[in-house]
């Protein structure tokens, strides 16, 4: 139905790509393959909801400053529950990892998928890091003291200055995490296009290899 | 503050042998880490047993 | 694996299907967890080890203080020696042939002798013998200062940092520069004029930093509290909560031979360098696993799969 000169616009490529590859009832599907059917299956969420929780009281903190939560009792139970939820993201995101390892779920062309995970755990780790690095304490001042040295090792010092609060502040609440932000978008967005991984002896029967 | 302030604030207890050092704490949470991972693969999961769409 | 077996994997599923509310599930989730964090924050609350100030330094350890400020003026403490990016004192540590500290250039100068004794100084009104000394010092050419500097440094060195056992030498007016930062330190003002070198907006805390790091003083604070990294302190917390057990492996290597030896060269002095190197290589390789033979077979060999899918299994007879 498309004209020549439609075909050839970049926002009709670009709709009829996204149609293609993510329409609406991937993104939000309500049934999955009969195989979903593992708590395993849940830490990906609970990675993101952790997540959800940590920008919640993130933000909730940055709002504040840097300094409330030494002299707020409101202020420190926020600061807790930042802290209490990093754990569980990390717990989670590492469970999450073990498990699709070993469901080899970069099969049929999941690369990406699995790159762009790793890429997040990798990521937020840096991240976490620079929020050691702004707790305004003891544990920051020789964390960023310490830290020093790897980084300047290797001459990444000399841009990113672990003693710097200033910088650390800002990587913490804006560079990071937008790119945090971006990485698990483009991960869970991966993850409905190509669907969950079929278990690994799906197919046996359709290639005749015994059981 | 936290009920347990006081508790969490004395001096950290350390597993340590040889070269390997860990405290208490840390790992709890690895164990806590691999004890979820493996109910998580074990647990039966709720209406896992009826497949309701069809083939 | 075959390219029909992997064009089944990537095609749409076309087996049997269940019901799945993803939102419901996230939901949930988010509530459930957001309850956890909030009942372990009221029971255990979050670590917060008061900071270490220069007047908690100085009022606990004038004579580690004392002797850190006549080694900045002399040149001999850890960040006057360190090279870069804060100054070309050395060429830091390598990577073989690659200097790579040394190649990014004194990104962030520092001068021990003005930043952190000098300028701090000049900005408090000071005592008679004190500020005589900063007149003095001032009007004196560096290699005069330098000789000074040294004199007193070896000499206090050899006293044991103490003061008054010092004996009489050509030391000019650094006990004098060096006891007036100690009053100073005292009074609660070095904090801020380290921090403010003389202007009015400051974020960053670098050379309060270096030079709180260059004496003793916090340096046994972190020991105590477990933090040092040759004894896996980066993965530790203040008190006793949990850390970033995250860093178990980048920790790990400081804790082996060579990189647990300060004194073998090439790998053990240059530590820092080479396990950044080392988790750097492994963090690619966590990204590209998939690519990587072997790695990529285990889940294969180690039939975890079928716990994880072992109703499907089941129900398929597979």
């Amino acid at each position: 139905m498309s004209t020549g000169i439609e075909k050839e616009m970049w926002t009709t490529k670009l709709r009829k790509a996204w149609q293609k590859n993510l329409p609406v009832e991937k993104l939000l599907p309500d049934t999955q393959p009969a195989y979903v059917a593992s708590w395993i299956y849940m830490f990906g969420v609970a990675t993101l909801a952790s997540l959800g929780v940590i920008i919640a009281s993130g933000l909730w903190l940055s709002f504040e400053g840097a300094s409330w939560y030494h002299y707020s009792s409101v202020g420190h139970f926020v600061n807790s529950i930042h802290f209490w939820a990093v754990q569980f993201f990390f717990i989670f995101m590492v469970v999450h990892l073990w498990g699709k390892f070993w469901m080899a779920a970069w099969r049929g062309k999941r690369m990406m998928t699995w790159v762009t995970g790793a890429l997040a755990f990798v990521g937020s780790i840096a991240t976490a890091f620079t929020g050691y690095l702004i707790q305004t304490n003891f544990d920051s001042q020789w964390i960023s003291y310490e830290a020093k040295d790897g980084f300047n090792s290797v001459g990444i010092g000399s841009k990113f200055n672990v003693t710097n609060f200033g910088q650390m502040i800002l990587l913490h609440v804006a560079f990071l995490p937008v790119i945090i932000g971006v990485i698990t978008l483009i991960h869970v967005l991966l993850v409905r296009s190509k669907g969950v991984v079929p278990p690994i002896d799906a197919f046996n029967k359709e290639l005749g290899e015994r059981k | 503050m936290g009920i347990f302030h006081h508790f969490m604030n004395l001096k950290a207890v350390y597993i340590h042998i040889g070269w390997f050092q860990m405290s208490i704490t840390n790992l709890v949470v690895v164990l806590s880490m691999l004890l979820v991972f493996g109910l998580a693969l074990v647990l039966p999961f709720p209406g896992s047993k009826k497949g309701k769409g069809q083939k | 694996m075959s390219d029909r077996r992997t064009e089944l994997e990537a095609a749409p599923w076309g087996g049997r299907t269940r019901r799945y509310d993803l939102i419901k599930e996230g939901v949930v989730a988010v509530v459930i967890i957001a309850i956890l964090a909030a009942v372990l924050s009221t029971l255990f609350g979050s670590p917060d080890d008061k900071q270490i100030t220069f007047k908690d330094w100085a009022v606990s350890a004038p004579a580690d203080f004392y002797a850190t400020s006549v080694q900045e003026l002399a040149g001999t403490s850890g960040t006057a020696g360190y090279g870069a990016p804060y100054n070309t004192a050395s060429d830091g540590v390598n990577l073989g042939p690659l200097h790579l500290a040394k190649i990014m250039g004194v990104t962030h100068p520092v001068d021990t002798v003005n930043d952190f004794v000098i300028t701090p100084l000049t900005t408090v009104s000071n005592a008679a013998p004190v500020a005589d000394a900063l007149k003095l010092w001032q009007a004196s050419d560096a290699k005069q200062q330098s000789t000074w500097a040294t004199n007193y440094d070896t000499a206090l060195t050899k006293a044991n940092q103490d003061a008054s056992k010092v004996p009489t030498g050509d030391y000019g007016p650094v006990p004098e520069l060096a006891a007036g930062l100690l009053t100073m330190a005292q009074a609660g003002s070095l904090d801020g004029a380290l921090l403010s070198q003389g202007n009015y907006f400051q974020s960053d805390n670098t050379k309060q930093t270096l030079f709180l790091g260059d004496g003793s003083y916090f340096n046994d604070q972190s020991t105590a509290s477990n933090l040092q990294g040759d004894t896996w302190g980066m993965m530790n917390e203040t008190g006793r909560y949990p850390g970033q057990a995250w860093l178990w492996l980048y920790s790990f290597w400081y804790q082996i031979p060579p990189f647990n030896n300060e004194d073998n060269h090439p790998f053990g002095a240059n530590a820092d360098a080479w396990i950044m190197v080392i988790m750097g290589g492994l963090s690619l390789g966590l990204i590209i696993m998939p690519l990587i033979p072997g790695v990529r077979s285990l889940p294969y060999k180690i039939k975890i799969h079928r716990l994880i899918w072992k109703n499907y299994y089941q129900e398929e007879n597979l």
